[in-house]
């Protein structure tokens, strides 16, 4: 049985996964999330996507944003497109939402800070 | 047509043209950087030296302790920071204390005040950081430490204050005669002078052949230095020399006049006369080096590395004299150690030369040869509070290590010769010299550049021409 | 004139926030936070990046959602903020001279004070990198600034040196911001950051991470970089001859280590520990200035912000128990040393009046141990000790001892760590 090693992301605390490659079943991890990432990572990597967007108004010029979830891994880079083409005005609250379903992932890309 | 130009706005040319300022004369400054101050006056050691190291009778001896004496004047009319703590230097064996006892002959014969002798214990007594392998030393408590780019700042903007022009990013690249005269190329024009002053520093050599036979050759020395935090800064009180030997000059260590510690320099040939890199190996000779002296020094609390070079020709004094030739056009040329120290009394004699050479010299009415600068951090609590009631930029700091305001920042930009880089701040008034180098407060110091000079924020340069600091707006902003 | 505060707060990032939020909860009314930037919630503002919050708000936060959280608890209560406003100097007596364009000089008394004053990157000067001087050559928070507060790409081909947190998440902001990232560069043998980030930051994007290698010189003669050459090192960190790699680039980012700002600390005459730069601590956050105490960064650098916030929030309590005066001062009881792997403690001194079930010692390790067992001592008589999986010199380790041990122990207590190997 082929074992996939990896280092699992969901936390700092960084716990070394080992994942069965057949069956997704992890050993090593720490917690239940630890065991989804590990089976995740093997079969569908998924990110969340921390960025800024334009922002217009008195309050600076960028606003912090993330996708509300993890998104595919290989969607990242037209996420980023997506959020570099919008601009949005202040104010702005934290959760608001600045672009749905961004890169077609069904995730909400959001705010991050009262700006 | 101009009376004078001077090619070079380091402390030389600076200190020539606020000289001739003084007289009613058109006065032309070329740099060919886009700031003053920017070759070897702004990475030496900073010391105004006593005058004892020239061998008596020569120019050199005569211009250092003249010189040594002018610069503390000048500081003092000009609000240069500028502090006279003697220096020393340390004998560690037998043929040391004859070379002390050789340098107090010479410095006795040319006249510098107050030499002594000290004993390895009075030494001691007086330093007690120092090795105590230390067997004597030379006191000359009339060496001072100074900061050399306020100092060429100062005379530049008592110079422009004075009528002269200055251009800079203006490199004279030929020299032609002319009918009366000079006709001097460069990049923003041509500058058609009755006589010049070769001031160019480590290129005067190149200067001085574009218009005379080929007289003398800079071999530029380049010096690599560490500048210590403020915790290091009391270390020692005087500026600490090695005796020179056969192994070469010796490395010094001394307070600078902010309160910093400066270590160095090591002497490496260089082919270029602006290669101011610095090495692993260089820096690791002046750690070794500088340990005889002082063995404590902590390099963890080390700020920022450089390295200066020296205009270190193959004539043993200063090259001061019309070229051949070519009359009304003077070389100061081959300005090496202890150039600096001798910057102001080289400015008197540039200007005789070129009295000697025909330009009538009469004194004008109006000349001001004073300055006075606003440093926040250097008032008391009450003068802060009237400052800050006053005008509100002094109550904003945005250099956190040099607590440097907003309000020196917007002077500094609107002084006489504003500058328009980074760095050109940070010699102006502090901002970014402490121990974080501008780590927090470069960003806000370029948004205020751009704010007062009308510029956008990727135009602002770290320094010399090219050093754009960054490159361009995230999301296509700056391309709309 | 001078203005009259109950306790007054040096600094308004997280660990500023946290104290004066928690010592308003336990019954301080007249609070000052007094904040050098425009806003609140410091460097948390900048790092846009999550991870944060995991033990604190048990979910994922971003910095400036973290930081967000604690404005909006500070703004629930009175307790007053000064922001745009420089601290000059403190004195032993907690007299305080600040600056700002509003109030203008200010001179200020507080009973208590809380130093919260964070700390700054090591340089380039601090580490003497060989070469040229040209732009492009900045501390990776300088960076992180520019790119996601002002929007500004400082470089589009970029090499890092030093492999810590800030590095990393600044080799994954510049890639996806459109620079090309062509290596991190790691002096040690080990990363000093977090293995999640070497993932996410740097595997994701097939960024090169050259342990055990430094940068040996910096090209740049035209006035911004042009390249750099990068070579291995031999076990004592020095470059072996024969190794070196060239790099055309732009950009050099600077991630080699983060220094606590104790300058105001050292005017008011506060004692400092050298192995960390910070200051000497007691059981309960206080100084060696009684009334004085301090918490995050300034006292030791952390690496999650979530061990900042408890830590503050014990600072907070100290100082709300000192105003109330239930708090012992005096000598400390117990002081901590360090040995084997175990580079520093914090605190460093306990005073057993102000500890009640238990002390917890926050330290750290100077090598990577898969296994380790960490043993805490009193002369020869071992009080306790604790096994460890995974650490590392990046990651902050904890042991909590009860008290009822720390009775046993006769005037130090030893820590140390060794490899479970060995023993």
């Amino acid at each position: 049985m082929a074992q996939k090693n990896m280092i699992c992301i969901t936390c700092p605390r960084g716990c070394h996964l080992s994942v069965d490659t057949q069956t997704g079943a992890v050993t090593g991890n720490s917690c239940e999330k630890g065991a989804e990432y590990g089976k995740n990572e093997l079969f569908h990597p998924m990110r969340v996507l921390t960025t800024t967007v334009r922002l217009e108004g008195q309050t600076g010029s960028r606003l912090p944003v993330k996708t509300a979830g993890p998104i595919p891994k290989e969607l990242l880079f037209k996420a980023m497109e997506e959020a570099n083409s919008r601009i949005v005005h202040s104010p702005v609250h934290t959760g608001d939402v600045i672009l749905e379903n961004i890169a077609g992932s069904g995730v909400a890309l959001v705010a991050c800070k009262e700006m | 047509m101009v009376d004078v130009t001077v090619i070079g706005c380091g402390v030389i040319g600076a200190a020539t043209a606020a000289m001739l300022a003084k007289y009613d004369l058109s006065v032309m400054v070329l740099e060919a950087q886009n700031d003053v101050a920017t070759g070897t006056t702004k990475a030496n050691s900073a010391i105004i030296h006593a005058g004892y190291d020239p061998e008596p009778e020569t120019q050199m001896a005569r211009l250092n302790v003249e010189g040594n004496r002018l610069c503390k004047e000048w500081a003092k009319q000009l609000d240069v920071p500028c502090k006279e703590i003697g220096s020393l230097v340390l004998a560690f064996d037998e043929a040391d204390l004859a070379m002390i006892n050789e340098l107090y002959r010479r410095g006795v014969a040319n006249g510098v005040p107050e030499l002594k002798l000290l004993s390895a214990e009075e030494l001691l007594a007086m330093e007690p950081k120092l090795s105590h392998e230390v067997k004597g030393a030379l006191l000359a408590p009339s060496a001072a430490v100074i900061s050399p780019w306020d100092f060429c700042l100062a005379l530049a903007e008592t110079a422009v204050k004075n009528g002269a022009q200055l251009k800079r990013s203006a490199p004279v690249t030929a020299i032609e005669k002319i009918e009366g005269g000079y006709r001097l190329h460069t990049p923003q024009g041509v500058v058609e002078s009755r006589m010049v002053v070769n001031a160019a520093g480590v290129f005067a050599d190149k200067v001085h052949d574009m218009i005379a036979p080929h007289a003398f050759t800079t071999h530029p020395s380049r010096g690599e230095y560490y500048l210590m935090d403020k915790s290091q800064g009391a270390l020692v009180d005087h500026v600490v020399f090695q005796c020179p030997n056969k192994d070469g000059k010796g490395v010094l260590v001394s307070p600078t006049v902010h309160g910093n510690l400066i270590v160095g320099p090591n002497a490496e040939p260089v082919a270029e006369g602006d290669d101011v890199a610095v090495t692993a190996d260089g820096l690791a000779f002046v750690r070794r080096q500088a340990a005889k002296s002082v063995p404590e020094i902590n390099y963890r609390d080390s700020i920022r590395n450089f390295a200066g070079v020296r205009a270190v020709t193959d004539q043993p004094d200063f090259v001061i004299a019309e070229a051949e030739g070519a009359p009304g056009f003077i070389d100061l040329g081959g300005i090496k150690s202890p150039g600096l120290s001798s910057a102001p009394a080289i400015a008197l004699q540039a200007v005789e030369l070129l009295g000697k050479a025909g330009l009538t010299l009469k004194e004008k009415e109006n000349y001001v040869f004073e300055r006075r600068e606003t440093r926040f951090k250097e008032l008391s609590s009450d003068e802060k509070a009237k400052l800050v009631e006053k005008s509100p930029a002094y109550g904003r700091v945005i250099c956190r290590c040099e607590t440097i305001t907003e309000g020196e920042i917007i002077a500094a930009l609107h002084s006489p010769i504003p500058p328009v880089s980074v760095d050109g701040v940070k010699r102006r008034c502090n901002a970014g010299m402490g121990r974080c180098q501008g780590g927090f407060c470069g960003p806000r110091v370029q948004e205020i550049i751009a704010r007062e000079l009308g510029v956008p924020q990727t135009e602002v340069l770290q320094d010399k021409a090219g050093s754009r600091i960054l490159l361009c707006k995230t999301k296509g902003e700056d391309a709309q | 004139m001078t203005e009259y505060h109950e306790l007054i707060v040096v600094g308004g990032g997280p660990a500023g926030l946290a104290a004066a939020c928690e010592a308003w909860e336990k019954g301080v009314r007249d609070i000052l936070i007094l904040e050098r930037d425009k806003e609140l919630g410091g460097i948390l503002n900048q790092c846009i990046h999550n991870g944060f919050g995991l033990t604190y708000f048990k979910e994922e936060l971003t910095g400036p959602e973290y930081a967000g959280r604690f404005v909006k608890m500070l703004y629930s209560t009175d307790v007053k903020v000064k922001t745009d406003t420089m601290v000059l100097n403190i004195t032993p007596d907690k007299e305080i001279h600040a600056v700002n364009t509003f109030d203008g000089y200010l001179v200020l008394r507080a009973k208590s004070i809380i130093l919260t004053m964070g700390c700054r990157e090591r340089t380039r000067g601090a580490i003497g990198i060989p070469g040229d001087r040209p732009a492009g050559v900045l501390t990776a928070g300088a960076a992180q600034r520019y790119l996601n507060i002002e929007g500004y790409l400082v470089g589009k081909r970029v090499v890092i040196l030093g492999s810590g947190d800030i590095g990393l998440i600044m080799a994954r902001r510049m890639t996806l911001e459109g620079a090309k990232v062509l290596a991190v560069v790691e002096l040690m043998p080990y990363s000093n950051g977090l293995n999640r980030n070497i993932v996410q930051c740097l595997e994701d994007f097939d960024i090169p991470l050259y342990l055990a290698h430094t940068i040996t010189d910096i090209e740049g003669g035209d006035g911004r970089v042009s390249k750099v050459r990068v070579a291995q090192v031999d076990e004592n960190r020095m470059p072996m001859p024969g190794t070196e790699m060239e790099f055309d680039c732009d950009t050099v980012l600077l991630s080699v280590g983060l220094i606590p700002e104790n300058e105001l600390s050292k005017n008011a005459g506060l004692e400092l520990d050298r192995r960390t730069n910070g200051l000497v601590v007691y059981e309960n956050m206080e100084t060696s200035a009684e009334g004085i105490f301090a918490c995050g960064n300034v006292v030791h650098v952390h690496d999650l912000v979530d061990f900042v916030t408890a830590e503050s929030q014990a600072a907070g309590r100290s100082a709300a128990a000192y105003l109330a005066g239930n708090h012992a001062a005096g000598k400390a009881d117990l002081e901590v040393k360090t040995a084997g792997h175990v580079t520093y403690t914090v605190p460093q001194k306990l005073r057993l009046a102000n500890v009640e079930q238990s002390a917890k010692l926050f330290f750290r390790v100077n090598q990577v141990m898969p296994k380790a067992i960490v043993t805490v001592r009193s002369g020869e008589e071992t009080l306790a000790t604790f096994r460890r999986e995974h650490m590392a010199p990046g990651e902050m380790a904890t042991v909590t001892i009860p008290r009822v041990l720390l009775e046993k122990a006769n005037g130090t207590i030893t820590v140390t760590a060794e490899p479970a190997e060995e023993i």
